[in-house]
Formats: C-alpha cells, sequence, structure tokens
C-alpha cells in the first residue's frame, strides 16, 4: 500500500495510503471511512502502551513482596539466565578484550604510551564496555527466550491453565524472571569485565612482557568504588528492563503463532533502544557524582 | 426458548446463569443466557464455531468478565469476587482446556504436582506421588509419568489435561470441546472417561462441544446455543425433535460428517 502524505500549510501532517483500489484512506479507520489521522492513532497507541506497561510494573512490585514467594522457580530461572549465558559470555568478553587491546596500541605506542594499556582498558572494560556488552547479549539471548516463551504459554492457553488452577501465574512467570533477570545482569557483568581483563592481558603480556600482578595492579589503580558501584547499578537496571519488556510483551503476545515471533522481536528491539538511553542517563548522572 | 424440565430440578444449584451478556469489539457473542447446573449432572452445550460456547464456560470460571448478567458458583458472584477468593474458588473447579494446555517445559508428573503443591501445601512427597499416580491411573496412563508432552498423542494430552484437573478432586468440571481434533475411536475413549469421573469423582459438569456423539454419551441434558442464545435445552431426543431449521440444519450436518 503507497503511502502519500498531504501538507496543508498550518494544518498537522497527515498520513493516509490508497488501497488496490486507489480510494484514499488513513491506516487508522479504514472500515468507517473516517479520516482519523495516522500520527494521533499511533500516538494514542504509545501512550496506551505506556500505561499498561506502568501497570504492569506496579503489579510486579506489588506481587514480588507479597508472600507465597516462588523461591524454587526464582533459582531455576536464575540458573536458565546465569549458567545458560556463560559460554556466550565469556567468548564476547574474552574477544572484546583482546581486540580492544589490539586496537588501542597503536595509537599509545605513538607517544610512548603503552605501559598505560592496562589502566585505558579497565577503565573501558569496566565503566562501559563489560555492562553494555553484557545487557546487549542478554537482550538478545535472553529477552527474546522470555517474549517467545510467555508468548507461547499464552497462544498455548498455558498461562490461562495455571490461572483456573488456583496459581498466580503473575507470580510465578513474571516475578520469578524479572526477579533472575535482575540478579543475574550484574552477576555476568562482572563475569564479563573478569573474562575482558583476561583477554586483555594475554594480548599486553604477549607483546609487552607484562607480569600478572603488574598488569592487575596498573588496571586498578585508576578504579575508583564510583566506577564498580555505577557498573553494577546499571547491571540491575539493564537486567529489570530485558525482564519487564520480555514478560510485557511475551504476557500481552496476541493469539497466533505471529504473536509469539513479534514479542520475541519486540523484546530484543525495545530493549536494546532503552539499554541504550538508561546508559546516556546513568552516564551522565555518574558523571555529576564524580 | 424452548426448555424441557430437568430431571436433576429438585437437586442442589452448583452454576447459575442469569441473563449473560458478552461483546467483543461490537460484536455481540452472549445474548442474555440462562443456564443451570445441576449437583451431579452433565450439561452439554452444543453450538457452532464461534457461537460463544467457549467463552460461556470462560466466564464460569473468571477467565472473561461478563457485561452484564450474573454467574454464581457455588453460590458465589463469579464476576465481583475479590481475586484471593476467586482462587479459592477455582480449585473447586476443574478446567479441561480444548488445547489440553499442559506446561510443555515440564514432565506429565510435573503437570500434575503443580496444581497439588500451590493449592495443598503441606503435602508429603510421599502423598503428591500417590495423588499424581492415582489420577494417572484413573484416566489409563500411568506409563507417561515420566514422559514430555510433546511425546503424547492428542487423546493422551487431553486425558494428562483432565488427570491435572482432577487432582485437587474438583466439584465442578469444565470441558472445552474434550473430543476436539482426535480420531473417532479416541473420542468415545474420551466419552466414557468424562462419565467415568462424574461418577468416580462426583463431579457436576458443563462440556462444550460440537459433536453429536460426546453429546448423546455425556449429557444428561443439552443446551443448544444458536446466535449466542440457546434456542433449546432439555434432553438429546427433545433438543432435536424440533422442526427449527438451524437445530435440524446442525443435526443434518453432524450426521452427514460422521457417516
Amino acid at each position: 500500500m503507497p503511502a502519500i502524505t498531504r501538507v496543508i500549510i498550518n494544518q498537522p501532517v497527515v498520513i493516509y495510503f490508497t488501497n488496490e483500489c486507489g480510494i484514499m484512506q488513513n491506516n487508522a479507520n479504514i472500515s468507517e471511512g473516517k479520516t482519523r489521522p495516522v500520527f494521533a492513532e499511533r500516538i494514542l497507541q504509545f501512550l496506551n502502551a505506556l500505561s499498561a506497561i506502568h501497570r504492569f510494573i506496579g503489579r510486579f512490585f506489588k506481587e514480588a513482596f507479597s508472600p507465597p514467594y516462588e523461591i524454587r522457580e526464582v533459582i531455576r530461572q536464575c540458573f536458565n539466565v546465569g549458567y545458560k549465558s556463560l559460554a556466550i559470555i565469556t567468548l564476547t568478553g574474552f574477544i572484546t578484550g583482546i581486540v580492544f587491546t589490539k586496537q588501542s596500541r597503536p595509537s599509545l605506542s605513538e607517544f610512548g604510551a603503552t605501559s598505560w594499556l592496562p589502566s585505558l582498558i579497565s577503565i573501558a572494560i569496566i565503566r562501559a564496555l563489560s555492562p553494555l556488552i553484557t545487557a546487549l547479549i542478554a537482550a538478545g539471548k535472553i529477552g527474546s527466550n522470555i517474549g517467545a516463551e510467555l508468548g507461547s504459554m499464552n497462544v498455548t492457553e498455558q498461562i490461562d491453565a495455571m490461572e483456573v488452577s488456583g496459581t498466580n501465574p503473575f507470580k510465578f512467570l513474571i516475578v520469578s524472571r524479572v526477579v533472575a533477570t535482575t540478579c543475574m545482569l550484574p552477576v555476568l557483568m562482572v563475569y564479563a569485565a573478569f573474562v575482558g581483563l583476561m583477554g586483555a592481558f594475554l594480548n599486553v603480556h604477549q607483546n609487552e612482557l607484562t607480569s600478572f600482578t603488574t598488569f592487575i595492579h596498573d588496571a586498578f589503580v585508576r578504579i575508583s568504588f564510583l566506577d564498580i558501584f555505577a557498573s553494577v547499578a546499571k547491571s540491575i537496571v539493564y537486567g529489570f528492563t530485558i525482564g519487564i519488556i520480555g514478560c510485557y510483551l511475551g504476557y500481552n503476545a496476541s493469539r497466533g503463532t505471529v504473536g509469539v515471533g513479534k514479542a520475541a522481536n519486540s523484546t530484543v528491539v525495545i530493549s536494546m533502544f532503552l539499554i541504550f538511553i538508561e546508559e546516556m542517563i546513568i552516564v551522565q548522572i555518574v558523571n555529576l557524582l564524580r | 426458548m424452548d426448555k424441557e424440565i430437568s430431571p436433576e430440578q429438585g437437586k442442589k444449584k452448583v452454576i447459575s446463569i442469569r441473563n449473560l451478556n458478552k461483546a467483543f469489539e461490537g460484536n455481540q457473542v452472549l445474548r442474555g443466557i440462562n443456564l443451570d447446573l445441576y449437583e451431579g449432572e452433565n450439561v452439554v452445550v452444543l453450538g457452532r464455531s464461534g457461537s460463544g460456547k467457549s467463552v460461556l464456560i470462560k466466564i464460569i470460571s473468571g477467565l472473561l468478565k461478563q457485561d452484564k448478567g450474573s454467574v454464581q458458583v457455588m453460590d458465589e458472584e463469579v464476576g465481583t469476587l475479590p481475586v484471593k477468593d476467586l482462587q479459592k474458588l477455582r480449585q473447586r473447579i476443574g478446567f479441561s482446556f480444548q488445547s489440553s494446555a499442559l506446561y510443555d517445559g515440564m514432565t506429565v508428573k510435573e503437570n500434575l504436582e503443580f496444581p497439588l503443591v500451590r493449592n495443598k501445601r503441606g503435602l508429603s512427597n510421599k502423598q503428591v506421588q500417590q495423588a499424581v499416580e492415582q489420577v494417572l491411573h484413573d484416566v489409563g496412563l500411568l506409563q507417561t509419568m515420566n514422559q514430555m508432552p510433546a511425546e503424547l498423542s492428542g487423546g493422551q494430552k487431553k486425558r494428562i489435561g483432565i488427570a491435572r484437573t482432577l487432582i485437587l478432586n474438583p466439584e465442578i468440571m469444565l470441558y472445552d470441546e474434550p473430543t476436539g481434533g482426535i480420531d473417532p475411536v479416541t473420542c468415545v475413549e474420551i466419552n466414557h472417561l468424562i462419565n467415568k469421573v462424574r461418577q468416580q469423582y462426583k463431579t457436576s459438569s458443563i462440556i462444550i462441544t460440537h459433536d453429536l456423539t460426546c453429546a448423546k454419551m455425556t449429557g444428561n441434558r443439552i443446551a443448544m446455543l444458536i446466535d449466542g442464545k440457546i434456542s433449546r435445552e432439555g434432553s438429546f431426543d427433545y433438543v432435536f425433535d424440533t422442526n427449527d431449521a438451524d437445530v435440524k440444519g446442525f443435526y443434518n450436518y453432524n450426521f452427514i460428517t460422521q457417516q
């Protein structure tokens, strides 16, 4: 359906679509022939979604702090989120450490400052790279998994089945998953930073023959408590974001297999988008505190 | 509406539905439904696909809310019950889904344990194991205990779905298309199972179906749902002894497809 834009001076821009018969209509209300602007409909949908997700988050906190607690399910989800992501986190963390060191060396060696490599790398890895890389991998792997799993449970009436059997599906499915992602992301972030630094050490040791003790000393000499605290805080925020977005989209997936795919896909896209926005905000706050 | 007096009328009403209305985005699905379920009887709600049969039992179980009307289950008004009370009431109602709705990440045993350990806290492992074995024995699938739902046939899934509801000893059973999507021989087995459940577990049931064999084998009373209204209600013979074109058409279509 080709879109055309009609611009009238002093009027808002309205996008209309022509159907196969060439009849002009907008996307919002084709059947009734009304001409409600597409962008107004989109804004309304966005505000509705925003309101729904706020209610969802509110319900999460209400359910999370009221008994009974699904401890076993939380532990199971922590295992799924944490342990099952170790391989991919190890690989990406290690490669990031090596590649970043290799790429930084030429610039520093121009000034004869290759001895600064451990400090530079540790600052980059601990402050920015490890929280961000861990979060992006988690959004792709864990977020999509949560969205697809809950979406498919919704489509196949498994969530309804839980509800009619007298179990609270929100507590069992949502609270456990969001708690797991929120708790495990900082752990994965610390692990990714460690592996990244090991990758960097191997490269530095190979080229500059720096010992492990010297590397660690140089790496942490410029790292403050605030850096570590900020990275852990970021990971907590990212973990919560990935969990809540995946759960919200999966739990509310429309009926049908298309809805499952859409829930998984949207989880990744929206989580990544929000992670970058949160990164920007947290960095600003930390810089103010520094 | 044409209605035959129920032989169970003197017994206690476990479900009482009055003037029930439900619409989805302007599409009126249920229009003033009145239906009673008496203790110990099986009521079959017959109707074409999309006639609102599943919506009816979803409202009874509190999964959907009605727009208008009253739904009383065990003298409790479902639509206005607080969440905790609704959860308690649901423990007394078994719901067998059309798709079976088995938790596909759990084994058959875990599927059966799931509602039990959450609703009857404090049971020992031995008691849980015994309860699981008992319901699996009752539905004739003891050998599937450690299998995953994906390894089961359609008929086996239906039986496990029924077993999962039976493990809480419900007083009311709601069956949504219990014979939908399975072969005729398995359909008859499921129908026998529904009757066995009624006798052994002393349940009262509402069975949603469009399968006349199922209706005839399991129903003490039939309610024919056409265009969101119950057009005829009574015994199987009474309901289909009519010149109403819609009812006759439904009967004849089923008859032709079963030949």
